[in-house]
């Protein structure tokens, strides 16, 4: 793994799809979205992640080409235009690719946020959050509430040990009995969990996506978040 | 002789000596047998016969089709053609696709379009490739044709929805709008919403094709459009239309013969979609009411549980694009095997030689397979290789065309691809890594190209990579006797190569090369081919000014472009990028700096 090689003084040795002299048209032009998108693509290739999920084959190094450690660390120097395929594909398939990163793995995009999909039954969009901006469960919630303000959530902020944000049993069961709605969300090992569950920072770091649902679909979902409570108690 | 629409190669007789009356019959009853001639190269010949059929062809051809736009010019081709309905034009050389043409080029749409605005009244068709053209161009052909009825621009730039509004709006007999890999000059939140600027009437549109258009749009007007177009038979959308939009969409055109699906997943996430219900089987259900449904595309995004809807259409696909697709093969076995009657297939690599095994297994009839690679760069794993073209080359005997990404080749796979299908017409293989040998015996991949020249007596089209000395080269000049369009990268010893081409392939039209060694005694070695091809390209390979001059002094009707990457790049003597080509005109006026002609 080598992404700290290209670190310092990447702009200068900035390789580009583009020619050289292109640089200054493309900023100045409609097209320095495209040229963006051409630049974006060399630098997922240089910063090659490890994956932790290997049975996921799909978000497992998507673009990443060094896995053998007997490689060498550095890909060689890419050619402009070499392979011949289409600026318009290519282009295509590096935006595809930064989708299902962030849908699948709710990972840190390039700067450093955790962007997560948040749909609400019966919207007719979806909205993104980053978690990172959000201290609490409290916060989070606020922002859901303005977001989605046409419907009710229920603030699922707990009470509860003081420094530890842990749902107690009875407010659960409170909640699900509602017709309110609940915020719900995938965890990292695909299971959809009742949010507020785990201290904020394991949420943030676990959670993949959001689904604020229905109080009566939420109910399949509690018995998982109970044992998972009680497991970690 | 000539495949371009000049015919006789020169500038022709100029008719201003009217003819006796006797002959002036001859010449509209020749008229009238003319108008049936389609083939633009039949044409060409009928053209040479004499002054008079030269004349009655000329004004008979309805179809102009021109190869390079700086080939001729505009006054030119209207002056000897009166009556066109359609026009072909094509601007940039193909390298421009793989970012080697730097921005500004040239190729623009501008003068053709303010010419034919005065001279072509009834034109219907415009079919632009690898050109310019801007809103303006498009608000001029609004408002100038009053007939205009198809609209194909591929590999465009230079225009914006706010073009694509006006065309909208005013063409009031449009039939076809496709827009195919076009560069679409908005930024996201200036665009306008140009579908639903569509007559509110009942409209003639058969084709819409937007999948490039990466702006959103308004979706009720789309459906709406969709409603009113009775004729529709060819759609397809961008991604920002998901499956729940899809189905509103094909239940508004059961009559579609050719669907482009978008990003073919929910527009909700989580377990069962969030609008309840179960997407998966309405979407089938979708699929099983569009009966006359052909050819498949779009497939961005792809959720891969959605993929069972197509089921139904499968056995009567004759086309299938998932080369947007992220699939593995277990994801494409499942719909490939009910595909028996497929003719063309797009696939990413990600399928592997797994999914090519299966896609054999089934695709008897296969004409034309192109496998893209998801990663397209030298060092990728790749993930299909000669196994892959082995199976295929067994499942798939009657295949004519094959495009092929992989990073790992043998020649025993090409040679047996080359004696398993006969019928090959194009045949590209782009082994990704450079320099790459057979990854069995080591040794170069002469010999595989060679079987292909030699046992595909009608290919026409071949596209070289992997490590090749001038052995292939030689092959290829001996036995590639129809080939019209070569591609040579990375490839060749010495000089010898270009000439083994130069001077065995009669036929060839188009020549790119790039990082290839070949210099100035190969460039010069041509000089008699240069006026029977439509262009050379040779870029990175080991020109200098000197030759290229010698050549532009040669050849008069030779253009000579040097292009350099940056203007102070112009002084060396090494010549990084050659485009020359041949032209009836004086050499273009609207080069930018970076070229220099010479």
């Amino acid at each position: 793994m080598a992404p700290d090689n290209f670190g310092l003084g990447f702009e200068e040795t900035e390789l580009r799809l583009g020619l050289p002299g292109d640089g200054e048209v493309m900023k100045n032009s409609a097209k320095a979205k495209r040229g963006f998108g051409e630049m974006v693509n060399l630098k997922l290739q240089f910063s090659t992640r490890k994956d932790e999920k290997t049975e996921k084959a799909k978000s497992a190094n998507f673009l990443a080409s060094v896995n053998d450690p007997e490689k060498p660390p550095a890909p060689k120097a890419q050619v402009v235009g070499w392979p011949p395929v289409r600026s318009y594909r290519k282009n295509i398939m590096t935006v595809q690719a930064e989708k299902s990163k962030i849908d699948h793995e709710g990972e840190k995009s390039l700067n450093g946020a955790s962007l997560v999909k948040v749909s609400m039954d019966g919207a007719p969009y979806l909205r993104k959050v980053d978690l990172k901006m959000y201290k609490s469960y409290q916060e989070l919630s606020t922002a859901l509430e303005s977001m989605f303000s046409c419907f009710t959530i229920s603030n699922f902020d707990s009470q509860g040990i003081k420094g530890k944000d842990f749902m107690n049993e009875n407010k659960l069961k409170d909640l699900l009995n509602g017709s309110e709605f609940v915020p719900t969300y995938e965890d990292r090992d695909g299971d959809w969990m009742l949010v507020g569950d785990v201290p904020w920072e394991m949420f943030v770091e676990s959670c993949k996506r959001l689904r604020i649902m229905r109080g009566s679909e939420a109910k399949g979902l509690a018995p998982r978040a109970m044992e998972k409570c009680k497991r970690r108690i | 002789m000539s495949e371009e629409d000049e015919g006789g190669g020169g500038g022709g007789p100029e008719s201003d000596i009217a003819p006796p009356f006797s002959d002036q019959v001859l010449e509209n009853v020749l008229e009238s047998v003319l108008q049936f001639l389609t083939s633009r190269r039949d044409r060409n010949a009928a053209s040479l016969v004499c002054r008079s059929w030269y004349r009655a062809e000329a004004r008979t051809r309805r179809d102009l089709f021109i190869g390079n736009c700086y080939a001729v010019s505009p006054r030119r081709a209207i002056r000897r053609f009166s009556c066109v309905r359609a026009v072909v034009l094509k601007g940039k050389p193909r390298f421009a696709d793989f970012s080697l043409v730097p921005h500004g080029w040239g190729a623009h749409f501008y003068p053709w379009v303010v010419d034919m605005a005065s001279s072509y009244p009834f034109l219907e068709k415009i079919c632009l490739k690898r050109m310019t053209i801007k809103d303006d161009d498009l608000s001029l052909i609004a408002q100038s044709f009053p007939f205009f009825k198809d609209l194909s621009l591929i590999c465009c730039d230079g225009f914006s929805t706010v073009g694509l509004a006006i065309i909208a709006e005013k063409c009031r007999c449009l039939r076809v709008l496709d827009l195919i890999e076009d560069y679409i000059e908005d930024e996201e939140d200036d665009a306008v919403d140009w579908i639903s600027k569509f007559p509110e009437t009942t409209t003639t549109l058969e084709s819409l094709v937007f999948d490039c258009v990466g702006s959103a749009f308004n979706f009720d007007a789309l459906e709406a459009l969709v409603s009113r177009s009775p004729r529709l038979r060819q759609l397809r959308v961008n991604h920002h239309v998901a499956v729940e939009q899809l189905r509103r969409l094909m239940a508004r055109a059961p009559q579609l013969t050719h669907l482009g699906t978008g990003a073919f997943r929910s527009a909700f996430p989580g377990p069962g979609g969030g609008g309840g219900g179960e997407p998966e089987f309405d979407l089938l259900s979708s699929f099983a009411s569009s009966k006359s449904l052909v050819c498949l595309s779009g497939f961005r995004e792809v959720e891969p549980e959605y993929l069972p809807a197509i089921y139904p259409v499968c056995a009567t696909l004759t086309s299938l694009n998932f080369s947007y697709a992220y699939l593995t093969a277990d994801e494409l076995k499942p719909v490939i095997c009910h595909c028996h009657n497929l003719q063309t297939f797009w696939v990413l690599d990600t399928v592997g030689d797994e999914g090519l095994q299966a896609v054999a297994e089934t695709c008897s009839d296969l004409r034309e397979l192109r496998v893209f690679p998801l990663d397209a760069t030298e060092d990728s794993e790749g993930s299909v290789s000669d196994i892959g073209l082995q199976a295929i080359s067994e499942g798939c005997p009657k295949l004519r065309s094959i495009l092929y990404f992989c990073q790992r080749m043998t020649n025993a796979a090409v040679v047996a691809m080359s004696k398993n299908c006969p019928d090959l017409v194009v045949f590209r293989l782009c082994i990704m890594g450079r320099h790459r040998p057979d990854r069995i015996t080591g040794e170069p991949m002469d010999e595989g190209f060679g079987a292909i020249v030699m046992n595909c007596k009608k290919l026409t089209r071949l596209s070289v990579s992997g490590l090749l000395t001038d052995k292939a080269f030689e092959y290829i000049g001996k036995y590639g006797k129809l080939v019209r369009t070569l591609s040579v990268a990375f490839a060749g010893d010495s000089d010898l190569g270009l000439r083994y081409v130069l001077e065995g392939c009669s036929r060839l039209q188009k020549l790119e090369i790039r990082d290839s060694p070949f210099g100035d005694s190969a460039l010069l070695s041509g000089l008699q081919y240069y006026y029977h091809m439509r262009f050379l390209w040779m870029s990175s390979c080991k020109l200098s000014i000197r030759g290229c001059r010698d050549v532009a002094q040669s050849l008069p009707h030779l253009v000579v472009e040097v292009i350099n990457d940056t203007v102070e790049d112009g002084d060396t003597e090494n010549v990084e990028k050659l485009y020359m080509y041949r032209s009836l005109e004086v050499p273009r006026d609207d080069m930018p700096p970076f070229v220099k002609i010479l």
